[in-house]
């Protein structure tokens, strides 16, 4: 009883002269840290109760517990009286929250004015709190991964194509098909950005448009000429043929659309989505940009390594990687006319390269039999393996599986890029050598062109489960895809802002005045800021004599020399008679050793 | 053998009738979406451009009065009711929505030099150049009715500027002195005067509603409090002050328009320097009035030129003019800022955009997502050179093109010449003063 007075008359002032009011927007930090000290009150309380003690427990801090339990009470128990057993947030996993994470934080320091500080602290919360609504988000995606598994002595890399299509239901099982296609292969594939349709163009000039998943035809044409490669443009309404002599562009109909005659003689292409380009890659060593949207050449290249045959891009920052025949893989952007780098890979000539979907790792193989993965950020080779008969084509899906065919067979390998690998996670045969291999985007799906026609192979694991409508839509309707395309190109990004780390457009530029006053002059072809030469003015009556107009100009000539020259001689003279000084005042107090005179 | 395969049902993708809208499933994985900086450039660039594309600041204009415009009011409590007087004498009271005059009264012989509203809009004052201060009913006569002022003070003086307390039967008119008036009687309750002959405008302070600031003809802006006998302080200035207008969010902060083609901006507590100012203008500024949220305000020119200048800004985010556009004498803020009025010489008045590319009417939700868009996103590029030089381009008439060079040269003349006067003269004895500190002579408490 004593108790209870003593605390409810500390209460009454104390209470409020000490602390204001406990309010519900306070930060409840306090709380947590002293929720242990609570509870051993309380015991505490119990046990003093029971004995009857009441020394042990002062009366404020009884105070102060008494308070902060019905603080808590109204927190974590409901009507009912029970009590949340998981309060306050859920916790998020900080690898999930690395994943939505966007470069630094900035830093506030001391120097910084208060309402940059402010506008700073403002802007971090804000990012702080979509990345992790982002991270919470990713708890609600609908779809997961697919996966293969084997028995417990059963390598994955034996189970056939067979056995998975039966495995799996219907409509996945009928993913796994093949296409014989003798007369005119070999064959290039490409898919459609969204997945949907798929194009095949076989050398003898056979250039069929199918939409794979319902196994309907769109087109089929032959061009009559030797096709060195294919390319859906931005949609599934245009592709383009590199042929034998020139570029051509073919709707999805097989209508010929347009014949570019300035780009001949193309091998590959690849074409940059966000910035609507094609690049491509000649037998003559050109590589060349079309812009799709104006059907203008952006930039013809001479890439001055000879044939070009070998190219990917890199998804991240559009960079065009291309492989050489005496082992360099060169990065080109279409604003350089030399190679951005340039990386000897092998020792004899590359022949594939495959970057992943992060734009962190490459993979490369060359006819030294090897297949090498690099780090793209720091150009740092990773793993190097020997694969017996060669990998003559790479792509990478995107979740990181690598497909390589070496001759007939089609191995996949999981986790490649990270750590080294032994064995292959799938392998298939197919009927004949392997010119073109691609994943289907969000598609658990392999497509593989060979000389006997095309082979689709179920590959588990190997597609994104779960698309972002907003970027690309594989289920949108024709409206949609109308819509979509608008908004693409009015988004288009100009290809002057392909460069190594695109990110870098976000980030202050710190260039010195020197060197932005150094490109000003450079833009400008003569320098703004230069001193003017000093003309002197004409004067009449004969004092604009040669020897006057001379006289004048000295008087003007080295001017800013002069205000030089007059500082250091000052300097120099304060100097001099501080010298003076200190040898007077040495002197006036007549301390001169006998060992001064060995003094310099 | 354990397999799953990516398999979706297009029935969770696809809406399930046609009058459903459109399923748009999301990953914010930023590796699906590369190159988010420069797509937003992107976008950036593209809401820049559009802006521009769309900046049609010119509402309408109100014409009717039969002489320069020379004074204006905003009703106190109706946004569609402006009041505006002539040169003439002639006052005119315009419906705005519908961009008509509803009232015209011949209020005095000479200019209407002031007008208005007192604060509870149901009656307006009026000076004018016959020496006389009236008030007018709000409401149009009945019919058959004379029109008739309520009130009419004769006072001994011109009165060039009057003003209404915010909430007492009080008003301030200016003219050879500051006078308070009582709504009741005939003579003024304080006349304030520090030595000088005549006063072109009074505005009561918006928070403390006691207090006033003038200006003077001898080139001051003066402080009084209502509740005392003579004048707080003054500041004098190189050049005249013509009008002022007090913040209405941050009441210390007061404008002025001065003479010298350029405003400031002052604390009331330090007048020793102003705190901004503002240089734009090619000519004598004639009139100013705050925004109602008190981040912006208007200055007319007499240029013919309208700019709006950030509160802390030394130079204009917005000009406006047009072909027409004669001296411009006066302009007035509205009350939802949205809409400037001003007032000019040629008999007009013209009504703009606050924001000359806003889209007026009703927005639906989705509009105005995009419009808080492009606003964020126009504010983070803002700094890029490309989108910078975009969004800061003004077309100017030739006159103001010509001149501002002209006063540039003038400029960097005036502050070579000073360069060499101090290099040639002994240090120290030119002293190096800041722009703010060149315009004001002296502070009298």
């Amino acid at each position: 009883m004593a108790a209870t007075m003593e605390a409810a008359s500390t209460k009454s002032h104390v209470g409020k002269k000490g602390k204001p009011p406990k309010r519900y927007w306070d930060n409840p930090t306090e709380d947590s840290e002293n929720s242990h000290v609570n509870k051993k009150n309380r015991q505490d309380g119990e046990s003093d109760s029971n004995q009857g003690n009441i020394t042990a427990v002062s009366p404020n801090k009884e105070l102060v517990t008494e308070k902060q339990n019905k603080n808590r009470q109204s927190k974590t128990n409901h009507i009912s009286g029970s009590k949340d057993p998981f309060p306050g947030e859920a916790p998020i996993p900080q690898e999930r929250l690395k994943k939505f994470q966007r470069g630094e934080k900035s830093q506030v320091t001391s120097g910084l004015r208060s309402k940059l500080k402010e506008a700073i602290k403002r802007s971090e919360a804000e990012s702080e709190l979509a990345q992790k609504q982002a991270a919470r988000f990713d708890l609600l995606l609908p779809e997961d991964a697919g996966f293969l598994e084997g028995d417990e002595d059963e390598d994955t890399c034996t189970i056939s194509q067979d056995d998975i299509a039966d495995a799996v239901d219907i409509t996945s099982g009928a993913k796994y098909f093949n296409l014989h296609l003798s007369q005119f292969g070999p064959y290039r594939l490409d898919y459609s950005k969204a997945g949907r349709h798929l194009i095949l163009g076989g050398k003898r000039g056979h250039v069929t448009c199918i939409e794979w998943q319902s196994k309907q035809l769109v087109s089929e044409i032959n061009v009559m000429e030797t096709v060195n490669d294919v390319k859906w443009l931005h949609n599934e309404d245009m592709f383009a043929v590199a042929q034998k002599k020139w570029l051509h562009i073919y709707d999805s109909k097989g209508v010929e659309l347009h014949c570019i005659r300035k780009f001949n003689d193309v091998l590959s292409m690849e074409f940059l989505p966000y910035h609507f380009l094609l690049a491509t890659a000649s037998a003559t060593g050109f590589l060349q940009y079309l812009d799709v949207s104006v059907g203008k050449e952006v930039v013809c290249i001479n890439a001055k390594l000879g044939r070009l045959g070998v190219m990917t891009q890199n998804p991240q920052n559009a960079i065009i990687h291309m492989g050489h025949p005496n082992g360099i893989v060169s990065l080109w952007s279409p604003n350089q006319k030399e190679p951005l780098v340039k990386m000897l890979c092998h020792q004899g000539g590359v022949r594939s390269v495959a970057v992943d979907k992060t734009g962190t790792y490459m993979v490369t193989s060359g006819l030294d039999k090897k297949l090498k993965v690099y780090d793209i950020r720091a150009f740092k080779p990773l793993q190097s393996y020997f694969l017996p008969a060669g990998a003559a084509c790479l792509s990478l899906s995107q979740r990181g599986l690598l497909a390589a065919a070496t001759g007939d067979i089609v191995q996949v390998y999981r986790d490649v890029l990270g750590t080294p690998v032994t064995k292959p996670y799938m392998a298939h045969r197919v009927r004949g050598g392997i010119t073109g291999l691609s994943y289907c985007p969000h598609e658990d799906v392999l497509g593989v062109g060979h000389s006997d026609g095309f082979t689709s192979m179920i590959v588990p694991g190997a597609g994104e489960p779960n698309f972002d409508a907003m970027d690309v839509n594989p289920v949108g309707s024709l409206k949609q895809r109308r819509e979509w395309e608008v908004k693409a190109l009015l988004e288009k990004i100009q290809p002057e802002l392909i460069c190594l780390d695109p990110s870098q457009l976000g980030r202050v530029d710190h260039a010195s005045w020197e060197q932005r006053h150094e490109e000003r002059v450079k833009i400008l072809g003569y320098d703004p800021l230069a001193q003017e030469k000093f003309k002197p003015r004409m004067r009449k009556k004969g004092r604009s004599s040669s020897g006057a107009v001379e006289k004048r100009k000295k008087k003007v000539a080295h001017e800013d020399q002069r205000e030089v020259i007059r500082k250091t001689v000052e300097e120099n003279l304060g100097k001099q008679k501080e010298l003076k000084k200190e040898k007077a005042t040495l002197a006036a107090q007549g301390q001169r050793s006998a060992l001064d005179r060995f003094k310099k | 053998m354990k397999v799953k395969v990516l398999s979706r049902n297009p029935d969770d993708y696809v809406r399930e009738t046609t009058r459903d809208i459109h399923r748009v499933p999301r990953n914010y994985d930023p590796t699906l979406h590369p190159f988010e900086v420069p797509r937003e450039y992107t976008r950036a660039l593209n809401a820049t451009k559009l802006e521009r594309v769309f900046a049609k600041p010119f509402v309408g204009s109100l014409d009717g009065h039969r002489d320069g415009i020379n004074c204006m009011a905003k009703h106190s409590k109706s946004l569609s009711i402006l009041l505006s007087g002539a040169c003439d004498g002639e006052v005119k009271l315009w419906n705005l929505p519908k961009r008509e005059c509803f009232r015209t009264v011949q209020a005095h012989e000479g200019f209407v030099r002031g007008i208005v509203t007192r604060f509870c809009g149901t009656s307006f004052f009026t000076v004018g150049d016959d020496k006389t201060i009236k008030q007018w009913k709000m409401e149009p006569p009945g019919y058959g009715e004379q029109e008739e002022p309520l009130n009419t003070i004769l006072g001994k003086a011109v009165f060039t500027g009057i003003d209404h307390h915010q909430s007492g039967e009080t008003f301030a008119t200016c003219g050879q002195t500051v006078d308070i008036w009582d709504e009741q009687r005939t003579s003024p309750i304080r006349s304030f005067s520090w030595g000088v002959d005549s006063f072109s405008c009074v505005r009561y302070n918006p928070v403390e509603t006691e207090l006033l600031a003038s200006c003077a003809s001898d080139r001051s802006v003066v402080l009084y409090d209502m509740r005392e006998a003579t004048p707080l302080k003054k500041v004098i200035m190189k050049l005249r002050s013509n009008t002022l207008c007090w913040n209405p969010m941050e009441a210390y902060y007061f404008t002025s328009s001065n003479e010298d083609y350029n405003l400031y901006t002052y604390d009331m507590r330090y007048l020793d320097n102003p705190v901004t100012v503002h240089m734009d203008h090619v000519s004598a500024v004639l009139d100013v009035d705050y925004s109602p949220t008190g981040r912006e305000f208007v200055s007319a020119s007499f240029d013919k030129s309208v700019r709006i200048f950030p509160k802390d800004g030394g130079h204009s985010r917005e000009v406006y003019h047009t072909k027409r556009m004669q001296h411009v004498i006066c302009v007035r803020w509205s009350a939802d800022n949205k809409y400037i009025l001003s007032g000019s010489d040629e008999m007009n008045i013209r009504m703009w955009k606050a924001n000359a590319s806003e889209k007026l009417g009703v927005l639906t939700p989705r509009e105005k997502t995009t419009r808080d868009y492009n606003q964020k996103l126009r504010e983070k590029f803002q700094h890029h050179p490309h989108i910078r030089r975009i969004a800061r381009h003004r077309h100017l008439p030739h006159d103001i093109y010509k001149q501002r060079r002209e006063q540039r040269e003038m400029k960097d003349a005036r502050r070579r010449k000073e360069l060499n006067v101090r290099k040639h003269s002994k240090p120290g004895s030119v002293p190096v003063e800041t722009e703010k500190e060149k315009h004001v002579v002296t502070v009298v408490e």
